[in-house]
């Protein structure tokens, strides 16, 4: 059982995230709504940190909060979209209707599920080891797996991305190159 | 902590498929769909306590993929920037019969 110093921070940044997340989604301007996706992002690197995940708390701000956050912010930048525009973002009566059906919709079935005894194959094993993890570090315990069992996968990826690229570069070009 | 993590976790996809459903702006679309990528990342850190460090590896592949993602989505925005002078789903309704 946890001390009650880790409790009350959980659900301190837990708080913190669920209410930057409200406001993210909430705000008109996108910068504003930007910055409070970065800052629910940054309440759950502390969350992964809290969960012994330290190496993905710490890709977590370089990565997330600190590029792909940073990428979205340009374009904003680009495309001038720091200001509100006239038309309301947000959608009509109906649109946010649905929206709150939807979201407690998927809510009531989190507190259904929540209630249920899980079935045989699902129930949590002991995949954990914790002796491993202390012997090999954060990044260790990490690259571990990553390398060999799922090294198929991590070269995959190294495709996606060249494809990603490719496929940003080709779509942001101006014209044709025989264009001119 | 298992169970408050699950419980965040699903709160938070649950706000990001509202914000997806409530919003015109398309960047702020796609921030929605890393809010709830994010939430997921939650839900696999969360587990790889229980059933070993492969959640963890899974979060870095879930990484890859969000950054591919936005940089050819945010791409295509600018595009379609370009072409409509304007990022409000409302507008861009070209497909529309």
């Amino acid at each position: 059982m946890p001390n009650f110093f880790y409790q009350v921070n959980f659900y301190l940044f837990g708080l913190i995230a669920i209410a930057s997340s409200i406001a993210f989604v909430t705000r008109k301007s996108p910068v504003a709504a930007v910055l409070w996706l970065v800052n629910t992002m940054f309440c759950l690197a502390v969350l992964y940190v809290m969960l012994e995940a330290q190496f993905i708390g710490v890709i977590q701000v370089l990565v997330y909060a600190g590029a792909i956050m940073v990428v979205f912010l340009f374009v904003v930048m680009l495309l001038n979209l720091g200001q509100p525009t006239e038309i309301a973002d947000i959608r009509g009566k109906w649109g946010k209707l649905a929206a709150a059906f939807l979201g407690l919709a998927l809510l009531a079935q989190v507190a259904a599920l929540s209630g249920k005894r899980m079935p045989e194959p699902f129930i949590p094993g002991t995949g954990y080891d914790a002796q491993a993890v202390r012997d090999l570090g954060a990044v260790g315990s990490v690259a571990q797996p990553l390398f060999n069992e799922y090294l198929l996968a991590f070269e995959l990826t190294s495709i996606l991305l060249l494809v990603a690229i490719v496929g940003a570069v080709v779509i942001g070009r101006r014209r044709q190159i025989n264009a001119r | 902590m298992l169970a408050e993590s699950l419980a965040l976790s699903a709160v938070l996809f649950s706000i990001g498929a509202i914000g997806v459903l409530t919003r015109r702006n398309a960047i702020v679309i796609f921030m929605c769909v890393e809010l709830m990528l994010n939430a997921v990342n939650l839900t696999f850190v969360a587990l790889s306590k229980v059933y070993g460090m492969a959640g963890q590896v899974f979060v870095v592949f879930v990484m890859t993929v969000a950054a591919a993602e936005a940089a050819v989505g945010l791409a295509i925005i600018i595009a379609i920037f370009r072409h409509k002078q304007t990022v409000n789903l409302e507008n861009i309704n070209l497909l529309k019969g």
